[in-house]
């Protein structure tokens, strides 16, 4: 699949975005944090920040701007429309949830189930967002178990590392345990990219050239001819092939520069006093956000419609 | 609405497409894009149409496969595809805006194009590539099983079928309602075996597609030698020949 920029900003900007609200939320229920207000001033503007403009860039993409809103119709049957549902609906409770933080500087009593409400849709927004892909049965690398666990923890895990960065730039004590479960996260978005990538290589299910034209009882079905001489729509949108060696390439980038790194960051961080944690934390979120920027990327590149078995492909 | 329609009736128009006859010449496609770019979803962009890097929106394209069995031998067959109007089709119930929808009546998918937002997540959700953006309106395309054409009254009865079948000079397309079981469409397809594509991808095309029939006649068995390489002819051509090969092939 053709990976637009537009949608890869969209889905990583506003899951770090989401992920930090539903961050914020937790550790209020939690009262773990007090509502410091320049630290939420700080927390909620990137967050809000990182959802709106993941919200606009996938504006962008459309051809009619215009009419978005009308996609808040059919949440019926359409996990789009139940995304843009769910992030519409998210601004409210975030939104009284940051206001009692930053203007009246609680965090605790009724502000603190809004902060509740405001995480729990946080977390069906992406939801929403994953099983748009995950949803798709033409494209079989998305069609996977797999692939809703990697959104949501993804987005758990950027939007926790911008929380960690700011927690020890207030120099929360609650920095260092909270260093621990991103170093969790680390550890599972690990494990789950990987066995998204061995659930890849499996093609037992696959479509073939033979089941998309019914020809396979005459024997092995190949392309001759494709429809017209230049390339079409379906071709530059669906027909995106990433070269094999590069996709090693950048999937090394990922696990290595994108994840191993800046876990070793945070934990370095641990041992590190105030301001040195700061650091470690602020570049580990610099190759994280390259990482998962990487990781998006490819989970486009690397996805296979079915349709382009009808332009030579022979498993999809 | 996007959902499928809760009540559909018995009636399923579609189009049955004959691979044995099918000769590969692409005339339901042009005849299809004349229709359609004055039709239900006109127009039909193009991009660059007499330039180097031509592009546009079609409905139907032609897609020519080679099989070759296990035995080396091989058969050329012609393809031709468009919108299946699938049963439980997934463009439909991806669709956000209510604007993609299966018509209750016939089972016709079409595209609303004042409601379509152009996301493009329809022609992600459909396998068969039916579905083509238009970059100039900026919302989705699709065939329409010429609605505009098969119930219009100002045309002679004969006419009142998709431009694609009325033009194919072979006879390789039959358009119909597979909803009842007696239609010629449906007997056809009895008759012929004919298939459904892809049918893993759980969307029930209406479309079916009528298999190639056997080899009358085995291509060794046919008495006719291959001819031999002219490659390796051409140093023993005569001068002239070699001259005319020369200025042929400037
Ligand atoms: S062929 Fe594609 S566009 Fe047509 S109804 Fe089926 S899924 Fe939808
Ligand atoms: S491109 Fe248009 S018709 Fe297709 S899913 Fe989006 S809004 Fe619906």
């Amino acid at each position: 699949m053709h990976p637009a920029k537009s949608v890869i900003l969209f889905t990583t900007a506003s899951g770090a975005g989401y992920g930090l609200i539903a961050w914020l939320g937790v550790l209020a229920i939690l009262g773990l944090v007090p509502a410091d207000r320049g630290l939420g001033l700080i927390a909620f503007g990137l967050g809000f920040g990182l959802v709106v403009l993941g919200l606009v860039s996938s504006t962008f993409h459309l051809g009619h701007p215009e009419r978005a809103w009308r996609a808040l119709s059919q949440w019926r049957s359409s996990w789009l429309s139940r995304e843009g549902v769910a992030a519409v609906f998210t601004f409210l409770p975030s939104g009284l949830f940051a206001l009692g933080w930053v203007v009246l500087g609680r965090n605790d009593g009724a502000f603190a189930v809004l902060g509740l409400i405001a995480s729990l849709s946080c977390v069906a927004t992406v939801a929403c967002t994953a099983m748009i892909y995950a949803s798709l049965k033409t494209i079989r690398a998305w069609h996977s178990p797999w692939t809703l666990p990697a959104y949501l923890v993804m987005a758990a895990l950027s939007g926790g590392l911008l929380l960690l960065v700011l927690l020890g730039l207030w120099g929360q004590p609650l920095a260092g345990p909270f260093g621990a479960i991103v170093l969790a996260l680390f550890a599972a978005t690990l494990a789950v990219k990987l066995l998204y990538w061995r659930s890849l290589a499996d093609m037992d299910d696959a479509s073939t050239a033979e089941s998309a034209t019914g020809l396979g009882d005459f024997g092995k079905v190949s392309l001759l001819e494709a429809p017209h001489s230049e390339s079409n729509y379906l071709m530059q949108e669906m027909g995106f092939q990433v070269a094999r060696r590069h996709a090693e390439r950048l999937r090394r980038f990922v696990l290595f520069g994108g994840l191993a790194a800046p876990f070793v960051l945070v934990l370095a961080g641990l041992a590190l006093p105030g301001a040195g944690a700061v650091v470690a934390a602020v570049l580990a979120a610099l190759l994280l956000g390259a990482g998962l920027a990487v990781e998006r990327w490819l989970f486009f590149a690397e996805a296979k419609h079915v349709v382009t078995l009808y332009y030579g492909e022979s498993r999809a | 609405m996007t959902s499928l329609p809760r009540n559909p009736g018995p009636t399923k128009l579609g189009l049955v497409i004959d691979l044995d006859i099918c000769v590969g010449c692409h005339a339901c496609a042009v005849n299809c894009k004349e229709w359609n770019t004055g039709g239900h979803s006109a127009p039909l962009t193009d991009h660059d149409p007499y330039g180097a890097d031509p592009s546009g929106v079609w409905f139907n394209r032609i897609h020519s496969f080679e099989v070759v069995d296990d035995d080396g031998d091989s058969r050329t067959v012609h393809f031709p595809k468009s919108c299946l109007h699938c049963d439980d089709a997934p463009c439909v119930t991806v669709c956000p805006t209510g604007a993609s929808y299966k018509r209750e009546e016939d089972g016709i998918v079409l595209v609303n194009a004042e409601a379509c937002i152009g996301c493009k997540l329809c022609s992600w959700a459909c396998p068969y590539g039916a579905r083509e953006y238009d970059e100039d309106a900026g919302v989705m395309k699709k065939c329409t099983l010429c609605v505009d054409k098969i119930y219009n009254e100002n045309l002679p009865e004969r006419s009142r079928v998709p431009a694609c079948v009325s033009t194919c000079p072979a006879g390789a397309r039959h358009f119909g309602d597979l909803g009842d079981p007696d239609s010629e469409v449906s007997l056809l397809v009895a008759a012929r075996d004919g298939y459904a594509l892809m049918p893993e991808q759980g969307c029930a095309p209406v479309n079916r597609y009528l298999p190639p029939r056997p080899k009358a006649v085995a291509a060794e068995s046919s008495g006719v030698s291959a001819l031999a390489p002219v490659a390796a002819e051409a140093g023993s051509a005569g001068m002239l020949a070699r001259w005319v090969d020369r200025m042929l092939s400037r």
